[in-house]
């Protein structure tokens, strides 16, 4: 008897599939990359829209919760520039990377600036021009394999960038990776890049998922990141001025040479369904890989962090850090999954999460899983869900803080404790004045 | 300045303030002697504004007001101040955000103009001088890692910042050494003054040969059971509670 049920298309999956029928051949790329694009969409077909059953999206129906899939969208370059002065003014200091809609432009981008050692592309070039070892980068194998978003990201992939820094180069001020969606009606994006840094190179790169208009829209987007041998690398990323109604889906995929540091930062600030995925893989052995994250979360939004941490080589350490606040009726999901690979001795792994919850009909669930197979290493792990101390509170009260006043001071010291790790100080101060304004938002 | 009028508070049903009464005046440094468990604490949290208390009935009255109704913040804007006998901490909060927060808090909903931070630096280094409060202790987190001692302390510097109408001093004495002791009183005499109250609760007399008091009530099982003058608090360091326990019960 066969086991495989067919399932039934919900709207958003027919949606999707007539969607890429009448994009494929719109999309840029030549043979070898369109044959990707088929074999990622067959891939996305035979597993539909992730569901309550795939463990790794447990808590985030994509399926029940992705009534329709909007369309792909392409703006006039009139209205890019339109869309682009609402932004521009919130972009924090650095060399700015601009997508809207899925695709870069270059345009409105910082590329004439750009600092020796340091080159931008499109990915519609790169896939026009079908480098077959760089289209091979752009998918790497063993990285989130099989995941349904991901697929879909590899099938409908717009544009992007791909990033080169040189070995070496120390790049000074942060790289800004903005991908903005335009006003108007709902539609989506799709979009891939890949950052590359040399060996013993710096870089700061900010990820910024945001829109022209607090609106709906749904966002596919993935970075793929290579850290070279003594490479440090700082990533942050803010998603933020989303719709009740935005769904983003953000991956992150990694892979760490030998001796080099990489950090991640995720400020999550609203958005209706938030995915953030991380995929990081030790491919050398003494790194240091330190995954953190402040998701803040009122109304009935919803959040997902899952990482999945590959300790494929000895001698590395990783570092998972998350927060959440839950307000209202939202629902924060915290998954980390760190795997020791069975040579991977000295294995040095600590993963924490913590959340606040502001009201009965918050939510949170943590998940975090330790799978080791080497018997030499240090891991553990802690995770607690807790309210607002009322000794904490009262004792402010007593000294003239209104409630409002004493919750903001100590949700405020709690988030901080996230952000705090931030290298980068502008990025660090504009994420704490962001969290700061968000928090007196909410009172 | 305070009058509370047959005041009865119940925790999860559990009778703990059985009919207290109890008058301060403007000026006067009241003391509150009284067994472990007779609802000292409870009194203390229940005027300061603690919601998890029931008053069951009775009154309250801040300068004529009743205060009852009224948030803990406002109790505090209008002149309360509580010094806890188990100062909380609050990790992350800096102690000068702490204290310029609820200074300019209390200014504002007082109608006052916000204290700006140089001024408000001043005052609190005087203040620390005086309390010897070291400035490594103003740059940590709230009452983090401090030792009992040091929070005893904390708690009279932000009465001297706050500069409040009436002082409820809950144990203050309690863990501190003689000369920590001898700081703490000279902090709280500083501060006495014709328009300012003082209610001191204490387990032993020890504290009121620094801290003089006016009045000294006994108190036991929820309720004031005997008033005097400073002899009274000798006789209990003498007796002990025992004739007062076996008479409320
Ligand atoms: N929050 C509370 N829940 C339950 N019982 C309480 C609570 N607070 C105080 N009590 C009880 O009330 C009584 C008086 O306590 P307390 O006010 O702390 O006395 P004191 O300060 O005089 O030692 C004690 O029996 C104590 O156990
Ligand atoms: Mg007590």
């Amino acid at each position: 008897m066969s086991t495989e049920i067919t399932q039934i298309r919900t709207p958003a999956e027919k949606a999707l599939i007539s969607l890429y029928t009448s994009e494929k051949d719109r999309l840029p790329g030549n043979d070898a990359v369109k044959a990707l694009r088929t074999e990622a969409f067959a891939e996305f077909e035979r597993s539909g829209l992730p569901h309550r059953r795939i463990e790794s999206w447990h808590y985030t129906d994509l399926r029940s919760q992705l009534r329709d899939a909007a369309p792909l969208f392409t703006a006039g370059s009139s209205e890019f520039e339109d869309s682009l002065r609402h932004v521009q003014p919130k972009i924090p200091e650095g060399y700015a990377l601009v997508l809207l809609d899925g695709v870069f432009v270059p345009e409105l981008s910082d590329l004439d600036d750009l600092p020796e050692g340091v080159s931008v592309c499109s990915l519609a070039d790169v896939l026009a021009k079908g480098d077959a070892a760089l289209v091979e980068r752009l998918a790497p194998k063993g990285l989130g394999t099989g995941d349904p978003a991901l697929s879909l990201n590899a099938a409908l992939m717009q544009g992007g960038v791909v990033v080169d820094v040189a070995p070496g180069t120390e790049v000074a001020k942060p790289l800004i990776l903005l991908s903005v969606m335009s006003a108007g009606a709902l539609h989506a994006a799709y979009h891939r890049s890949l950052v590359r840094i040399g060996a013993g190179a710096k870089l700061t790169l900010f990820e910024i998922v945001d829109a022209v208009e607090i609106g709906s829209n749904q966002q596919n987007g993935a970075v793929v990141i290579e850290v070279g041998d003594g490479a440090e690398v700082e990533h942050l990323t803010r998603i933020s001025r989303q719709g009740a109604d935005a769904v983003i889906i953000n991956s992150v995929l990694a892979s760490l040479g030998a001796n080099c540091q990489y950090d991640g930062f995720a400020l999550i600030a609203d958005g209706g369904l938030v995915r953030r995925q991380i995929f990081l893989r030790f491919n050398g052995e003494h790194s240091t890989a330190g995954i953190r994250g402040l998701s803040l979360l009122s109304g009935k939004r919803h959040a997902d962090t899952t990482l999945v941490v590959d300790h494929a080589m000895p001698h590395c350490t990783s570092r998972e850090y998350f927060k959440h606040i839950v307000a209202d009726e939202a629902t924060g999901v915290y998954q980390g999954k760190v795997i020791v690979r069975p040579h991977a001795q000295k294995t040095d792994g600590a993963m924490k999460s913590r959340a606040l919850l502001l009201s009965d009909s918050a939510s949170m669930f943590n998940k975090p899983e330790l799978e080791i197979f080497a018997d030499d290493v240090v891991c553990g792990h802690g995770a607690t869900v807790a309210q607002l101390d009322e000794d904490q509170l009262f004792y402010l009260r007593s000294r003239g803080l209104p409630r409002g006043e004493a919750e903001q001071l100590l949700l405020e010291a709690f988030a901080a404790e996230a952000v705090e790790k931030v290298r980068n100080e502008g990025a660090r101060e504009r994420l704490l004045t962001y969290v700061s304004d968000w928090l007196a938002a909410r009172k | 300045m305070l009058e509370i009028k047959n005041l009865h508070v119940e925790v999860e049903g559990k009778k703990i303030l059985d009919g207290l009464s109890l008058t301060v005046k403007a000026g006067e440094v009241a003391a509150i002697m009284g067994p472990n468990g007779s609802g000292k604490s409870t009194l203390s949290y229940v005027v300061a504004g603690r919601e998890d208390y029931e008053v069951t009935a009775g009154e309250i009255l801040l300068e004529g007001e009743n205060i009852l109704e009224m948030d803990a913040s406002e109790r505090a804007a209008r002149g309360l101040f509580l010094a806890f006998q188990y100062p909380v901490e609050i990790p992350g909060v800096g102690t000068m955000t702490f204290l310029k927060s609820a200074l300019n808090a209390q200014r504002k909903s007082r109608g006052e103009p916000e204290l700006q931070t140089p001024e408000l630096m001043k005052r609190v280094r005087e203040a620390a001088k005086r309390l010897e409060i070291s400035q490594d202790m103003l740059k940590r987190a709230l009452n983090v890692g401090f030792s009992g001692g040091e929070k005893k302390r904390m708690e009279i510097l932000q009465m001297a910042l706050l500069e409040p109408k009436l002082a409820i001093m809950d144990e203050t004495d309690s863990g501190l050494d003689i000369d920590a002791l001898r700081i703490v009183a000279q902090g709280v005499n500083t501060l006495r003054a014709k328009e300012r109250a003082f209610l001191v609760i204490t387990h032993y007399q020890r504290l009121l040969n620094y801290i003089k008091p006016d009045t000294v009530h006994v108190m036991a099982a929820g309720r004031i059971v005997k008033t005097g003058g400073p002899e009274l608090a000798l006789e209990l360091e003498k007796n002990g509670y025992r004739d007062y326990v076996s008479e409320a019960a």
